[in-house]
């Protein structure tokens, strides 16, 4: 009994005396943001990408008023429940995390920290405190397309899937029905190394690729190791993913699809601090501005360089959705009829091919 | 399906590529592991070499350099784990686990200014005659110098534990170290070196990915090659041709499943590509176990401390 009271008082003691603290971390002026990262900030593409549209928030936002604090190199899984309860547990009020494997550790911790905010990067499972956020990456690929289809010689395009989810499938289908359109001969042939960066797997499917006669590469992983391996080989191009990798310009390099989470970051850590926060499905695009377009180079020609802007355009103002219709499946059987856009729920969850590509999606 | 896409001569060609850092970093913990000493250091040895060979490169604009250097950083880093080791007498296992870390986090630092640049490339050796033999000529006798170093090393290596009296001594010491110590040989001393021959070789390993295979720095770019080439040595039961096999057998099939997935072949290409890391966790798992070891051939006083008693 005494025992028992000793332990209530002991508790006690303990509430009171982390109260004082927990009001100032909440009750304070900053705003502490969590960021839990895949790679390392210095990837060159998608962590990186994330680091500097975090970074950009922070300025916007100033540090007197937000405090960041982030971890590298998370692996996805059971670890990251580790990462991000270590974040909610030192007082951060919102906590983003970037990777798709992330989506069941982000749920669980969420579930434990009511109080905190969480975002989740490229996936679809919410709470009342999860939001989801990701990019309409499809409509940057659409340009790819167009550029890739006209540039090649070979008909060959390599694509560099990293792992088989309905993000990477949607970028391969849009690549792919672009290039055909201006390029009926084109062939994709598409390698999966099953990892987001692995510069020396990202190096040997490059090489393997261009061995088999691609002279476009398109990557789907985060790191400028398939660009290196382009330049190396010197008649292939290649393309910036996640972040401009504009040191590779003007080629093999000759343009880019640029995350700009920037102004996310910005009004999401903004609603926090302004009490206004709420669960949200956000997919922005090129007319946002969360998908950039890095500069189309000298390497191309004017006139595939002005079909691209144009398209680009045409995505911008909403005049043009990359799956319009007629489309049809792999298998041969109806998807889309004349004129018909993708609905977002088929988009998200897009498991199959479009007609025309060769090889099985791994299941 | 299409196999006639997949050129053997490129596969070939490629597969050599792609062994030689397994390769390196294996002959080199084969020597560690010969003179008695278990050092699990080897991925932190690998990536510390990849930046220390791609800063020096960088900074003097010759990969002979690079190479150079990154075998001196392997070496300097692998002389902590033989201070720990050696001298403090403390946990193989643990210290080795420590020294992996600890390279993976000191690269990064070191690596901070080098995300990015591009590395002057590595001449490849254009052998007059020889590499104008078809077939065999591209697929052996075109490639960088490293590729020919790393197979120089395995014949060197399997000379001097063979043949020479440095090697019987070295082999002396693994065996039974308290009978190697009584005839007067210095343990430690025997065991430094060979630690020391590791990390450099861990080195070369390291910088080949940095400067050749890839060849740019990226953080955590080793991705576990260290491991494989851990795994290697006990694939290989301590023999330094077999080492060469096994690292031409595990990159083999890194290639071959790319080659096969572009190629549009209907495969479990993700049993291939796990391959080398289940090999991997069972001979871990065999090494792990008293007996497995012995069957296998393993220096019997491997892992153990020695302590000169008297």
């Amino acid at each position: 009994m005494q025992k028992r009271t000793l332990l209530k008082g002991a508790v006690a003691a303990l509430a009171l005396a982390a109260s004082p603290a927990f009001a100032e971390s909440h009750g304070g002026e900053k705003t502490k943001v969590g960021f839990v990262y895949v790679g390392p900030i210095t990837d060159g593409g998608w962590t990186q990408g994330h680091h500097h549209s975090a970074t950009e928030m922070l300025k916007e936002l100033g540090e007197d008023n937000v405090e960041m604090v982030y971890q590298e190199n998370v692996a996805e899984g059971p670890d990251s429940e580790r990462v991000m309860t270590q974040m909610a547990l030192d007082g951060a009020d919102i906590i983003f995390t970037t990777s798709f494997g992330f989506m069941d550790p982000t749920i669980n911790v969420a579930a434990k920290f009511p109080d905190v905010k969480f975002e989740h990067a490229t996936g679809y499972k919410t709470a009342p405190n999860v939001s989801v956020y990701s990019a309409r990456f499809y409509e940057g690929r659409a340009i790819q397309g167009t550029i890739a289809g006209q540039m090649t010689k070979s008909n060959v395009v390599g694509y560099i899937g990293s792992v088989p989810i309905p993000e990477v499938i949607r970028g391969i289908n849009s690549a792919y029905i672009h290039a055909k359109k201006v390029n009926p001969d084109v062939q994709f042939k598409i390698v999966w190394i099953y990892d987001w960066l692995d510069p020396a797997k990202e190096a040997d499917a490059a090489k393997v690729l261009i061995e088999q006669g691609a002279d476009v590469i398109l990557q789907h992983t985060d790191s400028t190791a398939p660009l290196a391996i382009a330049k190396e080989a010197g008649n292939v191009i290649g393309f910036g993913q996640a972040s401009d990798m504009y040191e590779y310009a003007p080629s093999p390099r000759v343009s880019s699809i640029i995350d700009n989470w920037a102004p996310y970051y910005t009004a999401r850590v903004k609603a926090v601090m302004d009490g206004t926060w709420e669960t949200t499905n956000t997919w922005d695009g090129i007319g946002p501005g969360m998908v950039g377009i890095g500069e189309i180079t000298d390497a191309v020609p004017a006139d595939v360089k002005a079909q691209a802007e144009e398209m680009k355009a045409a995505i911008a103002a909403g005049t043009y959705h990359p799956f319009t219709g007629p489309l049809k499946k792999q298998d041969g059987s109806d998807w889309l009829a004349e004129g018909e856009v993708a609905d977002d729920g088929t988009l998200a969850g897009m498991n199959f091919y479009v007609e025309g590509i060769e090889g099985d999606i791994p299941q | 399906m299409d196999l006639s896409a997949i050129n053997p001569v490129l596969l070939l060609a490629s597969l050599m590529v792609a062994a030689t850092p397994i390769l390196l970093g294996g002959i080199g913990e084969l020597v560690v592991e010969k003179s008695g000493v278990l050092n699990l250091g080897v991925e932190g040895m690998m990536i510390t070499g990849a930046i220390a060979g791609f800063a020096a490169t960088i900074e003097t604009g010759s990969p002979a350099l690079g190479f150079l250097i990154a075998a001196v950083a392997g070496a300097a880093l692998s002389m902590l784990f033989a201070l720990l080791t050696q001298y403090a007498l403390a946990n193989q296992v643990a210290s080795g686990l420590a020294l992996t870390l600890f390279g993976l986090g000191l690269s990064s630092l070191m690596g901070q200014g080098y995300v990015g640049l591009k590395p002057p490339s590595t001449p490849k050796l254009d052998i007059p005659l020889l590499s104008d033999i078809p077939f065999l000529g591209p697929v052996l006798f075109q490639h960088d110098p490293m590729v020919y170093i790393g197979i120089a090393i395995v014949a060197a290596t399997w000379a001097t534990l063979k043949y020479s009296r440095v090697g019987l001594v070295l082999r002396a010491v693994g065996e039974n170290h308290d009978a190697a110590h009584a005839l007067g040989y210095k343990v430690r001393l025997v065991r430094c070196a060979a630690i020391g021959f590791g990390g450099a070789m861990a080195g070369l390993g390291g910088a080949y990915l940095s400067l050749v295979r890839v060849p740019q720095w990226t953080e955590g770019m080793t991705a576990g090659a260290g491991w494989i080439a851990l795994a290697l040595v006990v694939f290989a039961s301590w023999k330094p041709w077999r080492v060469m096999v096994g690292a031409y057998l595990f990159g083999g099939i890194t290639v071959l499943q790319l080659n096969l997935q572009a190629a549009g072949v209907k495969i479990p290409v993700e049993y291939l590509s796990m391959s080398p890391y289940i090999i991997t966790i069972i001979v871990l798992v065999i090494m792990s176990s008293g007996r497995g070891k012995a069957a296998l051939g393993a220096p019997a006083s491997m892992g153990r401390i020695f302590h000169a008693t008297g």
